[in-house]
């Protein structure tokens, strides 16, 4: 066995590196020690996203099983600082009652499905994959049930551990076809022919599972219960990475693997990515609750990414690149306000308790704001050049009745993502509505973070440039 | 820096500035400040956009270009001929008078950061010539008014805010499926506007979609029927400031881009498309006037004649000659300057009475005689008083579009001439209802008359209407060697 193959793996050996530090220290600490786990692991999974901004070896190892390549280190990375952000932002909630004692499961369940989904990133080969997505979902549904002692929260890990169980079960049948039909399951022996009928079965069951963690309609049905029970932070967790790590790993599958397939595929994004949209804004109009209002909004946002996947061309790559890493700034402002009032008002996550939240919180509500406008396209934010780009991107290969039904979308998105602005800035304060609060440091860095993404990221041309060098088309 | 980014530089500058301003009076010096530093750089604008003229036979003048997104061969491009000039004089004058209107604002610092914003996109907008740029300041104009109208407005000011920024938002993705179709059918995966006019062709087949797309687009903007209605809500909601740079500039945005983006891009489509939009706008032209005729509140009437003026516009600028494109040019600044002074006068009044209804006000001419003054010019201009703007104006558009020979264009051009009748009958009934006969209300007795600030805007305005009315040919001038290269397309 040649070692080489772990220099490749880099990326994945600091973090298993940092999860072990973290699962030791959290063993063996005790007393006024354990207050160092917080910020010993925000230290260390600094120092992990840092790592991964400079030069790492890339290639493929163990034979094409595991490939590295400097787009898969950019996803990576992407993901890092998602996960980064999130755990600045779980500051309060780790050390609230019934929660402070399980602080280190938190980081160790939450380290351990990133290296899934590292894993999905870089897959060559379809098992791979399989064994990332499932490394993945399963301490996700841990996760998703982490306030063991609420209902909702215990119920959305029951429904996301069910989902994903099905999920795998239809990916694997897919598989099961697509190995009977090439005899192999790595990206690069796949020579569709197109009239393979027995493999296109395969791809399709192979989509559908790939569907239900990326929540596209109609694979969608659980995220909103999900996105609703599971802790704020978590269900930004969910809403970001998971739905990042899931987007990257379909477009290299579609990629590399199905390339050859690619009208067929395309007549499925095309109409998948038109119901995802439509559907997910018509389901947020009619939401009273801010989490699961934002988890149709993601589900919409969902159905933007596949625009950039239907190009094909090198171009919707990097636009779908760079559509995840504002969106990642975008919907982790969103949430970290929602945790930040969630945890002032003793768990309130309706839109009502927002009423009024600028006369009381005036900087959080610029956030928000900034953060939603930021979602809907509007400039001079960050989030209109990544929709720009994307639109372009599906344009470039003639899509303009898809751009121009997802254009109207983006009218009906920010219709509601007014209501939001609405109640903090128009309504007046009710009875229920939050007072004046302050956040802890934590959370305040991981937000100026997500403010500075969504302010510079859009100007800052370099950014998309530096992805328009690693992408590549069919 | 170029003279033309200080445009968009200065507003920005302001916000900064405004962030850490304190109290009202450091607010207030900073616009007052930043509004007259616009105010004077639109002015050397002028003069030095004359002096460049003479020895420069370029179509756009103080051109500039920064790379931006090079992979998408997107630039910042800037560069102005004789129609932005103005444009940009207008918008900087009424942003000018927009600040003294809105003297008294509660949450001031809040309202004059948005305003600003609100300008930028404004001024950004005329400056561009890359479709890219150009579309990102149009949505940066937009976004603001939801919340200034939705926070410092009046009456059903919620549902006019969601109702005017959806609809404008609605008109924006017309527009950006254009732009994008623009720049992949031109040939050369390119957003300049002048690279795309000169040396580029889009091909017929897809400008019988690219032109509708773009024209409605910013024909919703430019309150085109059947997608005006969010005119009258909007406008009349608004606070002051905002109405007069909303009808004053925005609506401005809408024919400048149909002329700049649609017609200047796509001559070929826009000949086969002329006879539906024109139609379209005819009854804006129309239906808009009788609208105004039946309207009880002041900012509705006043709303209601900016969708028939502004729907003039666009019918001036599909007669596709160069009379009339000069008028539909004339007509922008002149509505522009008039309905300014029309909102700045009807908040005026309404600060004071806490009523636009006409039916409960009578003979302000008595109570405040400098605001009843200017009220009265105001609707002069309007109604096309000789020696005042919209006289110029709506005179050039007839003779224009009356060039044409075909019963077509004639029955229209008479139709569209008939408006002004119907703008003399509302204009005349609501000065008649407003300013003269009984006072209505006995507390209306002891207002006092327009405070100096209000003054110095009505003044500032009054004087552009008449130094327009009274010296056509000067804007005609600056007008005229821009528009050579349009009529040439059209050929």
């Amino acid at each position: 066995m040649d070692f080489n193959n772990f220099l490749i793996m880099g990326q994945e050996i600091g973090l298993i590196a940092v999860f072990l530090i973290l699962f030791t220290f959290d063993l063996i600490a005790s007393g006024k020690a354990r207050h160092w786990l917080y910020p010993l692991a925000c230290l260390l999974f600094a120092a992990q996203t840092a790592f991964g901004f400079f030069p790492l070896p890339v290639g493929e190892a163990f034979g094409g099983l595991f490939v590295s390549s400097g787009l898969t280190v950019l996803m990576k990375n992407i993901l890092n600082i998602a996960t980064f952000i999130v755990f600045l932002q779980t500051y309060s909630w780790l050390h609230s009652k019934r929660i402070e004692h399980r602080r280190g499961e938190f980081f160790t369940i939450t380290l351990v499905t990133l290296l899934g989904m590292y894993i999905m990133v870089s897959a060559g080969n379809f098992m791979m994959l399989y064994i990332g997505m499932e490394t993945a979902s399963l301490p996700l549904a841990c996760l998703a049930a982490f306030n063991k002692y609420k209902e909702k929260s215990a119920e959305a890990g029951v429904k996301y551990i069910l989902i994903s169980a099905f999920s795998s079960g239809v990916l694997l049948f897919g598989l099961s076809f697509i190995y009977g039909s090439f005899g192999s399951l790595y990206f690069s022996d796949i020579t569709f022919t197109g009239t393979d009928t027995l493999a296109i079965l395969g791809f399709v069951f192979f989509f559908s599972g790939l569907g239900f963690k990326l929540s596209l309609v109609p694979f969608h049905l659980w995220v909103a219960d999900v996105y609703e029970g599971a802790p704020t932070n978590v269900t930004a967790y969910l809403s970001v990475v998971s739905k990042g790590a899931a987007a990257f790993a379909l477009m290299f599958a579609l990629f590399k693997a199905f390339g050859t397939i690619e009208v067929v595929w395309e007549s499925i994004l095309w109409w998948l990515s038109l119901i995802t949209i439509t559907l997910g804004n018509l389901f947020a109009l009619r939401q009273t609750d801010i989490k699961r209002f934002f988890a149709f909004s993601s589900i919409s946002q969902a159905g933007y990414i596949l625009l950039g996947i239907i190009a094909g061309n090198a171009q919707g790559m990097t636009a779908t690149v760079y559509y995840v890493l504002i969106y990642v700034f975008s919907n982790l402002a969103v949430f970290g306000v929602i945790s930040a009032v969630e945890n002032a008002s003793d768990g309130k996550t309706s839109i009502a308790a927002f009423n009024g939240l600028y006369k009381t919180n005036p900087i959080l509500s610029c956030i928000m704001m900034l953060a939603v406008f930021s979602l809907g396209g509007i400039p001079p934010f960050a989030g209109f050049f990544s929709k720009f780009f994307i639109f372009m991107a599906a344009a470039s290969e003639g899509q303009y009745l898809l751009v121009f039904i997802a254009l109207l979308n983006t009218v009906i998105s920010l219709y509601y993502y007014l209501l939001i602005v609405k109640a903090m800035f128009i309504k007046e304060r009710e009875s229920g509505a939050v007072e004046r609060f302050s956040i802890d440091n934590y959370s305040k860095a991981g937000m100026i973070i997500c403010t500075l993404g969504i302010l510079i990221i859009g100007i800052l041309s370099c950014i998309y440039q530096n992805i328009v060098g690693l992408s590549f088309g069919i | 820096m170029n003279i033309l980014s200080l445009f968009v530089a200065i507003p920005l500058l302001m916000m900064l500035i405004l962030f850490i301003c304190k109290d009202v009076k450091q607010i207030r010096a900073v616009m007052v400040t930043g509004a007259s530093a616009l105010l004077v750089l639109a002015a050397t604008l002028v003069v030095l956009f004359i002096k460049e003229r003479a020895v420069s036979g370029d179509e756009m003048l103080f051109v500039s270009q920064i790379v931006w997104y090079e992979p998408l061969n997107i630039t910042y491009a800037v560069g102005v001929d004789g129609i932005s000039v103005l444009m940009l004089v207008l918008a900087s004058l009424i942003v000018f008078t927009g600040v003294f209107s809105s003297w008294n604002m509660n949450m001031a610092k809040e309202f004059f950061l948005w305003y600003c914003l609100l300008s930028t996109g404004v001024f950004g907008f005329f400056i561009s010539i890359d479709l890219f740029t150009m579309f990102l300041f149009y949505e940066v104009a937009l976004i603001p008014m939801y919340l200034l109208i939705g926070l410092w407005g009046t009456g059903r000011k919620e549902y006019a805010a969601m109702k005017l920024t959806l609809m404008l938002m609605g008109g924006s993705a017309f527009l950006l499926v254009g732009i994008i179709g623009i720049y992949y059918t031109s040939g050369h995966a390119s957003m300049n506007l002048l690279e795309i006019a000169n040396n580029l062709h889009i091909p017929i087949e897809q400008q019988r979609w690219i032109f509708p797309a773009t024209f409605l687009g910013f024909g919703v903007l430019g309150a085109l029927f059947p997608f005006h209605t969010w005119s009258p809500d909007g406008h009349s909601s608004a606070p002051t400031a905002v109405s007069m740079l909303h009808a004053g500039v925005l609506m401005k945005l809408g024919g400048y881009g149909c002329f700049r983006v649609a017609i200047y891009l796509m001559p070929e489509a826009a000949h086969e498309f002329s006879t539906l939009f024109l139609v379209l706008t005819g009854i804006s032209v129309v239906y808009g006037a009788f609208s105004a005729v039946v309207q009880t509140d002041l900012k509705y009437i006043n709303a209601y004649s900016s969708v028939s003026h502004c729907g003039l516009v666009l019918f001036a600028i599909l007669m596709m000659n160069q009379t009339a494109m000069t008028g539909a040019i004339m007509q922008m600044l002149s509505h522009g300057l008039m309905t300014a002074l029309f909102f700045s006068l009807i908040g005026l009044i309404y600060g004071r009475t806490h009523t636009r209804d006409i039916r409960e006000m009578g003979g302000l001419m008595k109570i405040m005689p400098f605001a009843s003054v200017c009220y009265v010019i105001a609707g002069l201009a309007s109604l096309g008083l000789p020696g005042l703007s919209g006289f110029v104006a709506e005179m050039t558009i007839f003779v224009g579009s009356f060039q044409h020979s075909d019963l077509f264009h004639r029955t229209f051009t008479i139709i569209a001439c008939a408006s002004i009748v119907i703008t003399a009958v509302y204009i005349l009934r609501t000065i008649a209802k407003l300013l003269y006969g009984p006072v209505q209300d006995s507390h209306h007795l002891h207002l006092p008359d327009a405070a100096w600030y209000e003054k110095i805007s009505a003044v500032f305005l009054i004087v552009g209407i008449a130094v327009m009315g009274m010296y056509p040919l000067g804007i005609s001038d600056i007008i005229r060697d821009s528009l050579l290269p349009i009529i040439a397309k059209l050929g």
